[in-house]
């Protein structure tokens, strides 16, 4: 029996009268490459803000690794061990790649450094700089980013710009990595690179990932479990062989047989 | 030449007040008007510290601590409520605290200008530059003035602080996401900005031979404009702006068309933003189709 990472009971959200999501029940466990897939506007990247607290949920709660965060706020959760990446590449894109992902070491403990001990340039924040740039580096090389740590982000070519994205994730040292369309926008060969990152990232940082994913060549080759949203409701979930041939699924996608 | 130099140095009061506006509309989005009110305290603070015939190291200090405190109160009573509200509301609200410093200022301090003590206006002669026409409170402004810039500088680029403020100001909603404490960083950059105000005000007395509770207007309305016309947001642009308002000024004071200064100094914005719409090193967003 393996440890629960992340359970939702009865997650919800209700926009005036639309309800985007209602009655998510999501059970991951540690270590879990688990799908979230769903036709569009069916409520998936609702669930994620959920989740990430980017909004509050009306209805439910959700735990990670057995610790109730519902309702608290954004940065508390991705201290907690909660990261995600973006549907639409959201970098910080004037700033140099390496700087991308030393921003999100800012709030580790490991790191503390007052403002003061910065302005005033004591020993305290060349150590700590150092840390952080050793960090970083470290984990650009993970991502075979750090030949670019100098240049800007907004430079990257856009397969990179998605791995710099997860590394970004990564940096902030979560426990649930949430991956919202990693191979949105990518050609074949980058699909199949990225599967093996983050099969990767799961197998060297005993990551639990859960992922959006429109591309089922990736779903079915990456994710163990899936869970299918449908009008915000759960439609099917359970092994991603099964689900992906449940005739309910495929209607949901393609539509009725006439 | 000479009045280059006065213009390099009043330009760069002008560049650190732009540098407070700038910094504040990069990261929360809005436009502090009471920030040139703040440049009045921090005089006050001074004018009425040296008064008590201290060394002009504690006036230095109590102003920058007194500015510093202030701009950090301001933001957490007026404006963090608002967080979240329409532009207009809280823009409304920064000019309903300027207002509200002016009148305390006057309740307190009274509405007749306070001269500024002999100290402060009779500087250490530097008989090198005095012969040459420069005065002692242009050169301490321009050098000291530049050492801030560049300390600012660093401090953005080469701090964790600094690399969450331009990380908020890229995008608010993805920094949140990466664990950063957006409220936190709001108010180290209101601290900071009304700091660099602190220091402007106490320049600004090398100009003026009297301190009055509309002094931070004109300053601060100047500084806004250089941080427009340098693209507001961009830290190198508010430096750039400033300095150019503060050579036009003392170019144009210099010339036959003196009594057109102020005229000059703001159709510089209009014309500038009608070739660069976006200030002169503003980010050019282009409108996705």
């Amino acid at each position: 029996m393996s440890e629960v990472m992340l359970r939702t009971e009865n997650l919800g959200i209700s926009f005036g009268g639309l309800k985007a999501a209602q009655d998510v029940n999501l059970t991951i466990n540690k270590g879990d490459l688990y799908g979230l897939i769903g036709p569009n506007g069916a409520g998936k990247t609702t669930v994620f803000n959920l989740l990430t607290g980017v909004y509050q949920p009306t209805t439910g709660k959700f735990f990670l690794d057995g610790e109730e965060l519902t309702g608290k706020k954004q940065e508390i959760i991705n201290r907690k061990g909660i990261a995600r990446t973006f549907q639409n590449i959201r970098l910080f894109n004037n700033m140099t790649v390496i700087s991308n992902v030393m921003v999100a070491l800012n709030n580790l403990p490991e790191y503390k450094c007052s403002p003061f001990a910065s302005m005033f340039r004591l020993p305290k924040h060349f150590e700590t700089e150092k840390k952080m740039r050793d960090r970083a580096k470290e984990l650009l090389d993970i991502f075979g980013l750090k030949e670019e740590r100098n240049t800007l982000a907004c430079n990257l070519p856009y397969g990179k710009q998605r791995k710099l994205e997860i590394a970004r994730a990564m940096a902030t040292n979560p426990k649930l990595l949430l991956l919202d369309e990693p191979a949105a926008g990518m050609n074949p060969n980058e699909t199949a690179e990225l599967m093996n990152t983050i099969r990767f990232v799961r197998d060297n940082f005993d990551m639990t990932i859960l992922l959006i994913e429109h591309d089922m060549k990736l779903v079915g080759g990456i994710c163990e479990k899936v869970t299918v949203l449908n009008f915000g409701q759960e439609l099917a979930k359970g092994n991603t062989a099964e689900v992906l041939n449940d005739p309910r699924v495929i209607t949901a996608y393609i539509g009725e047989d006439e | 030449m000479i009045t280059l130099i006065d213009g390099l140095s009043l330009g760069s009061i002008y560049a650190l007040i732009a540098l407070g506006y700038t910094m504040v509309y990069g990261i929360a989005k809005m436009l502090n008007f009471a920030h040139g009110d703040v440049i009045m305290v921090g005089a006050y603070a001074i004018v009425i510290t040296l008064s008590y015939s201290v060394s002009p190291i504690v006036a230095i200090v109590a102003s920058i601590v007194l500015c510093t405190l202030l701009g950090i109160v301001i933001e957490k009573v007026a404006y963090k409520p608002l967080r979240g509200a329409s532009p207009l509301a809280v823009l409304i609200t920064a000019i309903g605290v300027s207002y509200f410093l002016q009148g305390v200022a006057q309740l307190v301090f009274g509405s007749q200008p306070k001269p500024v003590a002999s100290v402060w206006r009779q500087l250490p002669a530097i008989p090198s530059l005095n012969d040459l026409g420069i005065t002692t409170g242009a050169a301490v402004t321009l050098v000291c003035g530049v050492i801030i810039m560049v300390a600012l500088t660093l401090f953005i680029k080469c701090t964790k602080t600094g690399r969450a403020m331009l990380a908020v100001s890229e995008d608010r909603g993805a920094a949140v996401l990466m664990g950063i404490n957006v409220n936190k960083i709001i108010t180290v950059t209101f601290a900071v900005g009304s700091a660099l105000a602190a220091f402007a005000g106490m320049f600004y007395l090398f100009q003026i031979p009297n301190a009055e509770p509309t002094l931070g207007a004109m300053p601060g309305i100047t500084a806004f404009t250089a941080a427009v016309i340098g693209g507001i947001g961009s830290i190198p642009g508010a430096m750039v702006g400033g300095i150019l308002l503060g050579v036009v000024e003392k170019l144009c004071l210099a010339s036959p068309l003196s009594s057109y200064t102020v005229a000059i100094k703001f159709s510089l914005l209009i014309v500038i933003l009608l070739v660069k719409p976006t200030g002169l090193l503003g980010k050019i967003t282009r409108e996705k189709v």
